[in-house]
């Protein structure tokens, strides 16, 4: 076998994979969101969803919700990498503590906070107990957007980070550790190591955990339903609304493409900004 | 402050120096393990009051003000136990984790070590396709999918369900792999090589222990993934639902105590998978160690 | 290697659903969904019945789903559907027609109005109703103190149900009020079937009329006592049992918990009345057989299980649906049952009752039917958008709604001959 044809053997596996189980099916609403339902091209699904009062609204919270997410965990998950990877004792269990959310569902995160959140919630208790309210506050309700925007960024922080973490624990521990014995011999401190040697060969892993995140916070929809209500629409939960409550595919398929395009343009400007060089690798 | 015991390390440590330099060692120590402490509080408590939630009565979950100390009620527990069909959903929901880990696995790995180590044609593109996987709503795919597994009978199978569910941990098994071959230096493979192993040789004895964190974390992503997929699950089964479409479905129109007795039985069996793998994401802890 | 281990797996389980299917009628429905009614189901109506069946409840998405799926593949395994009026629309192409069946049920075809509904407008009968539940009111009975002077609760008005809700946050402090506005709420059943026609004795002609505007601007007044958090009720009964919200309008089925473990603490009665009477709706759930189905004679047989008086009542002792056969009610009824059954009488008798009937003819667009109502109150109500500009959109999307589905009008509006028109 010619040493060129080696990739191919390697990825023909996954391509046939996901030629039946994922492109194929996803032509298909592919080609709903510009097909007539008598048939022939159209953009009308486009234009029923665009004219519609919740696109706009649900394309900015959700946007909104990835760039706020997605840059705190990433932020976090790197300093609960960093903090891990100094541990000398007990590192597998903090590790898994803190890997805890990745087995938890967002319907099931959705449920745990809005217990904290609620009315009648464990915040709001707790403040009664301690005497700083008198009784029960709502505070979560559509007219403190920004309230309820602040309660989904916790929720889903505490939910997801452990994705990013569990990604850069193990690219971290690829990362030689006599690249950081020279680099404090030339009196690097912790923050230039981190700067100039950590974050630099992380690159590979870092990608990965970025547009993977990215990704999964665009299709972000339980925690908010069930924080949030029906006066915080986001992109998925309209695309579900239309399929099943609207019973409309071609607009619902049109909102999934909008949902595609958007995690392209991200996906891509990762991969542009976070290109790992051939030279740069070790 | 780091800096200046770095630098002050060379000259002649003066006693002044010497305090300074463990104190500040001291605080950095103390805020260390507080921030640790504070996040392993930060993940716990949430889950310590859905526990305290799941044990309570309906009277105290719908109650004010909220005690932080559960009652021990198990009635609502109890209500789930006897569910008609939990435990033969508990068993499909872990068959049809294990078959997605398997087969993202087993087509992941060589798909990402394809991404590391080879420039092809098509690279971008297949590294796209695997992504978009991800990028596209399960619920509108679940349809059109549910009609091929009907007509070529894999409908209601729970190896048809985890096909499913592994097109959606494949990105995650591809990448992660990839990312990781990618910090393996090709210098070790090449070594193994010159010592007499051929290509598969050298990956299966040299890389592959070195990758085993990462082969863990793509198979914890697979486990998760399959276990907590609600809504093909709910289309493509109906004799065999796994534990996840079985009770989600049912829970948003329940009262609030089941609901939490729900979410917690939910949330178990995965942490218990967690804590079984847990030590692997680190087995070898990198080439740093040697 | 691993294809040994997996093959004998893959092998065993499809042989077993195989040969599941034969025997057992899978009884699919949207209705009886949450825990304990399905555990009430399967334990207390269907194990009765001679056959095996398998009861399996799920949420309209994989419903609508599975049905168009395994209707696409030509491959059908369900046996029964059980579901709501305004689901059925939506699958009518692959249900079979089951004129035999209705004319085997004298009892449910006895009444006429209900088991037309049935027939989804076409010639042919779709589904059998199988029980009914309408919406009404519920209060906690702290909050009947605060009533207005000189009004009576089983005879409210939609003015004084206003004050009452501004006496409730002078007293309280906060919005007592609370409607299911939330993503899976029913709000919209309150604007088609209880304003609409009580304020305007319509809802589809004169859905942007003087009347409608008028009820509008009350309706955004009247907003500022309800509880905020509405927007994310989908069942009236968790902040009513939480004591969140003292006054609600709700399906009956969601508020069946805060009566049953609260019977006490809540009072039910009718929905309040307007200048052109007291509307109410009904909610009617049927059972279909989907075309193609594995065995036929089983799924006809559960159904006439179902129909039959006694499995009718432990249907009402399970989910809190009413029968829809002419029955006598025992007097062991569960908490729910006897407080919302005073009610529902209540408002189904008063003097200025004024019926909705469900509408017919929509077919697919049912679901963007109940969305125009549904934006409609979240634009005017919640975003506080201008009443007049509003109307006047969403009356256009009303009209080729009404226009595409050439749906003629249903009660109140006056029967039209063709697409029920919108001024």
């Amino acid at each position: 076998m010619s040493k060129k044809a080696y990739p191919y053997v390697l990825i023909m596996p996954s391509v046939l994979f996901l030629l039946a189980f994922f492109v194929y099916p996803f032509l298909q609403v592919f080609a709903q969101a510009f097909t007539h339902s008598e048939g022939g091209l159209t953009i009308a699904h486009f234009e029923t969803i665009f004219y519609d009062f919740n696109f706009l609204p649900s394309l900015k919270n959700t946007l909104l919700l990835a760039l706020v997410v997605v840059p705190a965990q990433l932020c976090l998950a790197i300093g609960m990498a960093l903090m891990i990877s100094k541990m000398e004792k007990g590192r597998d269990t903090v590790l898994y503590v803190w890997t805890i959310p990745l087995g938890i569902s967002d319907l099931a995160a959705g449920i745990i906070w809005l217990g904290l959140l609620d009315q009648n919630g464990f915040i709001n208790s707790f403040l009664f107990h301690v005497g700083i309210i008198d009784e029960a506050q709502s505070w979560l309700n559509y007219q403190n957007p920004w309230a309820i925007f602040a309660a989904i960024v916790f929720a889903e922080i505490w939910r997801a980070t452990a994705i990013l973490l569990v990604i850069l624990v193990s690219g971290i521990g690829l990362i030689p550790k006599e690249y950081y014995e020279a680099a404090e011999i030339f009196g690097a401190n912790a923050w230039v190591r981190l700067w100039k040697v950590t974050l630099p060969l992380l690159r590979p892993s870092l990608q990965t955990a970025l547009i993977l995140r990215t990704l999964l916070a665009f299709e972000v929809f339980a925690v908010v339903m069930i924080l949030g209500g029906s006066n915080m629409p986001v992109l998925m939960g309209e695309a579900y609304n239309w399929a099943f409550s609207y019973r409309d595919a071609g607009a619902a398929a049109a909102y999934a493409v909008v949902i595609l395009v958007l995690s392209l343009l991200f996906t891509l400007f990762y991969l542009r900004v976070l290109r790992v060089p051939k030279e740069a690798q070790i | 402050m780091k800096m200046d015991t770095n630098n002050q390390r060379e000259s002649e440590p003066t006693p002044d120096v010497v305090a300074n330099y463990t104190s500040t060692k001291k605080v950095w120590r103390w805020l260390f393990i507080s921030s640790a402490a504070f996040l392993i509080a930060w993940v716990l408590f949430p889950i310590y009051l859905l526990v305290v939630s799941a044990l309570s009565s309906a009277d105290v979950v719908n109650g004010w003000p909220k005690s932080f100390i559960p009652e021990f009620d198990l009635e609502t527990m109890t209500f789930f136990m006897n569910y008609y069909g939990v435990l033969a959903a508990l068993k499909n929901s872990l068959v049809a984790a294990a078959f997605t880990m398997i087969i993202s696995i087993g087509l992941g790995t060589p798909a990402g070590y394809a991404l590391a180590r080879f420039d092809f044609w098509g690279k971008e593109a297949f590294r796209m396709i695997i992504l978009l996987t991800r990028a596209f709503p399960m619920p509108l795919l679940a349809l059109p999918l549910a009609v091929i597994f009907i007509q070529v009978g894999l409908d209601d199978t729970l190896f048809g369900l985890s096909l499913v569910h592994a097109s959606l941990a494949l990105p995650f098994a591809v990448l992660i792999t990839a990312s990781l071959f990618l910090g393996i230096p090709v210098e070790l493979e090449e070594a193994a090589w010159v010592l007499g192993c051929n290509r598969w040789q050298a990956f299966y004895k040299v890389v592959m222990p070195l990758a085993l964190p990462g082969l863990t974390a793509s198979a914890v992503f697979a486990f998760v993934i399959s276990w907590n997929e609600v809504f093909a699950a709910a289309v493509l089964t109906i004799n065999n639902q796994t534990l996840t479409a079985f009770l989600v479905q049912s829970l948003s129109a329940s009262p609030a105590e089941v609901k939490f007795a729900g979410g917690l039985i939910l949330i178990l069996p995965a942490l218990l998978f967690l804590y079984v793998v847990r030590k692997y994401l680190f087995s070898m802890w990198g080439i740093s160690n040697r | 290697m691993i294809k040994k281990i997996i093959a004998p797996i893959l092998l065993s389980s499809t042989i077993a659903s195989m040969s599941a299917l034969a025997q057992e009628v899978i009884f699919y429905s949207t209705q009886a969904n949450p825990l304990k009614e399905a555990d009430a189901m399967r334990n207390d109506v269907l194990s009765g019945f001679s056959g095996k069946v398998q009861f399996l409840p799920q949420e309209a998405g994989p419903f609508f789903s599975r049905i168009e799926a395994e209707a696409r593949a030509k491959s059908v395994s369900l046996g029964v559907l059980g579901a709501l009026h305004g689901h059925f629309p939506q699958i009518n192409s692959t249900l079979d027609g089951i004129d035999d069946v209705i004319n085997d049920l004298p009892a449910v075809q006895a009444n006429n109005a209900l088991s037309n509904l049935g027939k989804l407008g076409g010639a042919e009968q779709k589904y059998i109703p199988w029980m009914q539940a309408t919406y009404i009111m519920a209060a906690s009975k702290k909050a009947l103190p605060y009533l207005p002077s000189g009004a009576d609760v089983n005879a409210l008005t939609y003015e004084e149900l206003a004050q009452w809700g501004e006496n409730l946050k002078k007293a309280t402090g906060k919005p007592k009020l609370g409607f299911p506005a939330g993503e899976k709420g029913l709000m919209h059943r309150f604007l088609q079937g209880y304003l609409y026609p009580s304020f305007t004795n319509s809802v589809v002609t004169d859905f942007r009329g003087d009347d409608a505007k008028s009820m509008w601007k009350w309706f955004q007044k009247l907003w500022v006592n309800v509880n905020p958090r509405s927007t994310a009720y989908n069942l009236m009964q968790e902040p009513l049992l939480t004591g969140e919200v003292w006054v609600a309008f709700d399906h009956t089925a969601r508020l069946k918990e805060a009566f049953d473990q609260k019977p006490d603490d809540f009072v039910a009665f009718p929905a309040p009345s307007a200048k052109a009477g007291r509307g109410f709706m009904p909610v009617i759930a049927g059972l279909a057989i989907p075309a193609g189905t594995p065995d036929r004679a089983a799924s006809v047989e559960l159904i006439r299980y179902l129909s039959e008086p006694e499995v009718q009542i432990k249907t009402l002792k399970a989910t809190g649906f009413y029968p829809v056969v002419d029955v006598e009610l025992p007097a062991d009824l569960p908490a729910n049952v006897r407080i919302a059954g005073k009610a529902i009488a209540l408002q189904a008798n008063s003097s200025d009752a004024l019926p909705s009937m469900l509408p017919v003819g929509l077919g697919s667009l049912n679901g963007q039917f109940n969305k125009i109502y549904k934006d409609t109150f979240q634009q005017i109500v919640l975003r506080n958008a201008d009443v007049d500009r509003i109307l006047d959109r969403q009356a256009k999307q009303l009209k080729r709604i009404m226009n595409e589905s050439k749906a003629p009008c249903w009660a109140p509006d006056k029967a039209s001959a063709g697409a029920c028109p919108v001024k």
